[in-house]
């Protein structure tokens, strides 16, 4: 399990990071996406990986062993939350950056920019 | 004592004139202007107060307490010297006051100007009142950022943004110094507490790390006040408005470097460094600013280094050591302060009515504007030390102070002589150049300036002629007050007196008079060239040295920053991993088919998503949203319900913000055109790609596998029903335990949402995107007619699940507490249920029959929110403690009934008006005309 999902998380980070270190804006905000899954995988997980456990409390005394981690998820839930935030902020200030260069490269530039 | 409670409004005043300036109407100029003169005058008339117990017993201090753990406290302390200095601010603030109504064109958003004149002010009292060294630095910090927005006032031009930037470089890099030596004091003396460290006396000087903190210190004293190599900021900065210069560059922001070194006086003037560094960096300011003043054309220019030149005296002044030497520079710095900001605002009223600050341009304007001329001749005459002005007492001094420092050596006495001569060149060169001579062509039109903008100069005038004639009996008590200890007994009055008799130092002020009048005799008929720099080659290049640490700091690309950005990820954790020493551990779940099936789909979308994100957009978006959904299925996995829920909730929601926004896109087949990277810029990104994600899953497979410590966490879950009544544990968390950082997360969704508004506000699509495809050119009216009804079935569809997928919302929000849902999962469902109701119906239909106004959602779910932690407060509890009962409603069973639920419901309120803000601003895009028609065009 640690292995697949380690390795998932990988591979978001790679297609991610790849996809940011691209020229054009809207590569930028899918790779901004996928890098945040893979961020909020690895938060959820620091938890521990707990297969089938009860997340809602029972009645009497808690065994907290018995219970998924509350912790990394309610940091993973606010991360979910502001994630969507930063990547609506990013796509409107891309199409800002739009009417003002009329272009859709990450520097405003033409192509001729992008052969750095 | 009373006065003493009343001191913190010294700060806090014009920090709330600041705030309520902020808030008002951009044209009420009137209002913002009295606001700004009535903080101003608050402040003195508070300060007056001050003045017995200050004579009596000493500093005035006044701590509020703000982490009392930590040792922390927000302290006031007026002494002597800062209430010099806060009467100095507030008497010339009130007079910038009035100056600004007046300067200040009509079609000017004028309150935002005085916003952050008073937010400047605010910052400026704040340092000099400081009590504790963090807060003077935060202070000092403060007044750069407000000098920033004040220099790029007119961020319209280009030479203002750059000199508003290489301000704040400049200033701020001297602040963070700063920060260096003051924690290094605080290690050294064990306190940041002012009064501990100016008690620390020898015990300080002869730690090992003094010196370093002195240097620090020092450059920071340094940047703020302009001293050579830092001196190439202040003359760039006037491009900011006049009353800005007058302000800042002349009696405040400038000043507060001079401050710090005269603050720290007491405890370091005794060392050599200090000594040699302070008096060789003032003196070699002193001369160059003087030189260089000679030879501008601009007037504000030739103000600018004049006043590098003065701020160097006194530099040189507290850098001899002796203490009737810092007596001088303090009197010298009050003078300074008068008669140039004098100059700065007569400058500008001449600008005002000539519209030109060339000194080759002008002349002649003495006969059309008398009064201006009046005030600038006596500012002037003091400026060059003339006898019976107040610059006359101060700079005899000084030459007194710099003969008996130097013994009598002759280089120190004529380098003195030389700077005071060099004085009387450019005052007689301002004056002559713009008053007197032939009338020019800028004069012929002009006329008197209006009242408010003479009227303050010409107190600031009056003051320096009364000063000049009675120079103990106007400024003796001041004095004795700021720098009477440093007088070994003697009260001022002894020392402030016109005639000190023949002897060195007035045979000095007479060469410099003489031969300051020669000079600018033998030179009248010189013109810098208009517009001249003039030759200033190391100045430039530290320019240009800055700016370029600026590029290496923060490139101008984008796209080579973020490259930057992962080069140092993987560097720190490649660094930090190889000295950690962590080992791999085995597996500690077993693995799963299912899951490792689901897991190379998930990595199939993502690597999918990376390979069409470029040219097939819609299907890299929809990939996307595979690799989320694939996400959102791992979260149930790991018994983690409520991101499931809330994972799947966001992931719809974001893609049809994706799609909604692509359409402003431009269109794939142009980028098909475009250039790809080439093949080693694309060889290199993937090389750091693959690093980065290898790195990724082996730090990811390490933290999964090591023992979790349950500390916190059990906690959490042992008291989430016994103390807040809820089984979701998760839920709790956010809305009880750990409140106060929703609270704050809110507040930036709120914030995004409302920046991403007005971001839009100003957009106006390319024109292409709006013009319709050329397939449906060519379509007949019917079918065109045909085409606006294929959203018909789903759009039926989705207007009978409206109601459906409110209630499933409010559900969701309901149940929080106990079940997983919750205030961010139900208002990301309300708000998709909004969303689907645009789409189905479009913007016109959609409004017509459901009128949201998002800007009030957000408000109403911040407001709810706070005031559920304001509540708490009310019952005697800390911010937002949650109490809870339980609600029996007839026959149903107990509901628990938790205040934390109001809180849920603002953050539900808000996340519904944030998300359907911006998901409307985008859709509304539709509705603009595009750019390059006209309103009227498109009709």
């Amino acid at each position: 399990m640690e292995l697949v999902l380690s390795l998932g998380i990988g591979v978001l980070v790679g297609c991610g990071v790849w996809l940011m270190l691209r020229s054009r804006t809207f590569q930028v905000i899918i790779g901004l996406s996928l890098c945040s899954y893979a961020v909020n995988l690895f938060i959820a997980a620091t938890g521990g990986l707990k297969i089938g456990r009860d997340p809602v409390l029972a009645s009497g005394a808690v065994n907290p062993e018995a219970y998924a981690d509350p912790l990394p998820q309610a940091l993973v839930l606010t991360a979910i939350v502001i994630g969507f935030a930063t990547t609506a902020l990013l796509l409107v200030v891309v199409m800002a950056a739009r009417g003002l260069t009329g272009g859709d490269q990450v520097d405003g530039g033409g192509p001729k920019d992008d052969q750095k | 004592m009373a006065a003493e409670m009343l001191s913190p409004w010294i700060v806090g005043a014009p920090a709330l004139a600041g705030v309520a300036a902020m808030c008002l109407p951009s044209q009420a100029r009137n209002a913002a202007a009295a606001l700004a003169a009535g903080a101003c005058l608050a402040v003195l008339a508070i300060t007056i107060t001050l003045v017995g117990a200050i004579e009596a017993t000493g500093p005035v201090r006044q701590s509020l307490n703000w982490a009392p753990s930590l040792g922390l406290a927000i302290t006031f302390r007026i002494d002597g010297l800062a209430w010099l200095f806060v009467v100095l601010i507030a008497a010339i603030g009130v007079l910038i006051a009035g100056y600004a109504r007046g300067y200040m064109p009509a079609d000017e958003p004028t309150p935002r100007f005085f916003a952050y004149l008073l937010g400047f002010t605010a910052s400026m009292l704040g340092v000099v009142t400081s009590g504790n060294l963090l807060q003077l630095v935060v202070c000092w910090e403060l007044t750069a950022l407000f000098s920033f927005l004040l220099i790029g006032f007119w961020y319209g031009s280009q030479s203002a943004r750059s000199a508003a930037r290489q301000a704040l470089l400049t200033t701020a890099l001297g602040g963070l110094c700063l920060l260096a030596g003051v924690l290094v004091l605080g290690h050294i003396v064990g306190s940041y507490d002012l009064d501990a460290v100016l008690a620390a006396g020898p015990r300080l000087t002869a730690h090992a790390l003094a010196p370093l903190a002195l240097v620090a210190m020092l450059i920071g004293a340094f940047t703020k006040s302009a001293q050579f190599p830092f001196d190439s900021w202040l003359p760039r900065a006037m491009a900011a408005p006049t009353p800005v210069s007058a302000f800042l560059h002349s009696a405040t922001l400038v000043k507060a470097g001079v401050f710090l070194l005269a603050r720290f006086w007491t405890v370091f003037s005794g060392t050599d460094l200090w000594v040699w560094l302070v008096s060789g960096v003032g003196l070699t300011t002193m001369l160059l600013g003087a030189w260089r003043a000679t030879r501008q054309d601009d007037i504000k220019a030739l103000l600018a280094h004049s006043t590098l030149s003065h701020l160097g005296l006194i530099t040189l002044l507290l850098g001899l050591g002796a203490p009737l030497a810092a007596f001088t520079a303090i009197f010298h710095l009050v003078n300074h302060a008068m008669f140039k900001a004098a100059l700065f605002m007569t400058a500008g009223a001449v600008e005002h009515q000539t519209g030109t600050r060339s000194l080759a341009a002008l002349g002649g304007l003495g006969r059309a504007m008398p009064v201006t001329a009046a005030v600038t001749l006596v500012a002037a005459g003091a400026m060059a030390g003339v006898p019976l002005l107040s610059g006359f007492v101060s700079k005899e001094m000084f030459f007194a102070q710099v003969a008996e420092a130097g013994g009598g050596n002759a280089a120190f006495v004529l380098a003195a002589t030389a700077a005071g001569a060099l004085s009387v060149t450019y005052a007689l060169r301002l004056f002559a150049s713009v008053f007197l001579g032939k009338t020019s062509a800028a004069a012929k039109q002009a006329h008197e300036a209006p009242a408010l903008l003479w009227g303050p100069p010409g107190v600031l005038a009056a003051g320096c002629l009364l000063v000049g004639v009675a120079p103990a009996f106007f400024m003796g008590r001041a004095l004795d007050l700021a720098a009477g200890d440093l007088l070994g007994g003697a009260t001022s009055a002894s020392k402030l007196v016109l005639w000190h008799g023949f002897g060195l130092p007035l045979a000095m002020s007479a060469a410099a008079l003489l031969a300051g009048g020669a000079m600018w005799w033998a030179g009248r008929g010189w013109r810098a060239a208009p517009g001249a720099q003039s030759g200033r080659p190391l100045a430039e290049r530290f320019a240009a040295l800055t700016l370029a640490l600026e590029d290496m700091v923060a490139p101008a690309r984008l796209q080579r920053h973020v490259l930057m950005i992962f080069l140092g990820v993987l560097l720190a954790v490649g660094v930090s991993t190889r000295w950690s020493g962590w080992d791999l551990r085995p597996p500690r779940e077993p693995p799963d088919f299912a899951f490792a099936l689901l897991w190379a789909a998930g990595m199939a979308c993502a690597i999918g998503a990376a390979v069409f994100a470029r040219a097939r957009r819609v299907a890299g978006v929809v990939l996307t949203g595979g690799a989320g959904l694939v996400t959102a299925v791992t979260f149930t996995w790991f018994s983690a319900p409520d991101l499931a829920i809330t994972q799947l909730l966001v992931e719809i929601v974001t893609t049809i913000l994706l799609l909604l926004g692509l359409r402003w896109l431009p269109l794939e087949d142009r980028a098909r055109h475009a250039a790809r990277s080439g093949g080693f810029v694309r060889g290199r990104d993937a090389l750091i790609a693959a690093t980065l994600g290898l790195g990724a899953s082996f730090l990811a497979y390490g933290v999964m596998t090591y023992p979790t410590p349950a500390a916190i966490s059990r906690y959490f879950l042992e008291h989430a029903y016994a103390g807040a009544g809820g089984r979701n544990a998760v839920n709790v968390i956010l809305v009880d335990f750990r409140g106060f950082d929703t609270l704050g997360e809110i507040t930036v969704v709120a914030v995004v949402a409302l920046s991403v508004v007005a971001l839009l506000r100003g957009f106006r699509p390319a024109a292409e995107a709006v013009r319709p495809m050329p397939a449906q050119e060519s379509q007949s009216e019917a079918r065109r007619a045909s085409a606006k009804r294929v959203m018909l079935v789903p759009g039926l569809i989705i207007q009978l699940m409206f109601p459906m997928i409110v209630l499933f919302g409010l559900h969701l929000f309901l149940r929080g507490h106990d079940l997983p849902g919750g205030g961010f999962a139900g208002g990301v469902t309300i708000s998709a249920a909004i969303l689907l109701l645009y789409m189905a119906l479009g913007v016109r239909k959609a409004e017509a029959r459901l009128r949201i106004a998002p800007g009030r959602w957000i408000a109403l779910g911040l407001l709810l929110a706070t005031l559920t932690g304001v509540g708490a407060m009310l019952f005697g509890q800390p911010f937002l403690t949650s109490a809870f009962s339980y609600l029996k409603l007839g026959e149903l069973p107990p509901a628990p009934m938790a205040s934390a639920l109001i809180f849920d419901l603002g953050v539900m309120l808000l996340v519904i008006g944030a998300t359907s803000a911006m998901l409307v601003a985008i859709a509304h895009q539709s509705q603009r005309r595009p750019r390059g028609e006209r309103d009227g065009e498109a009709k």
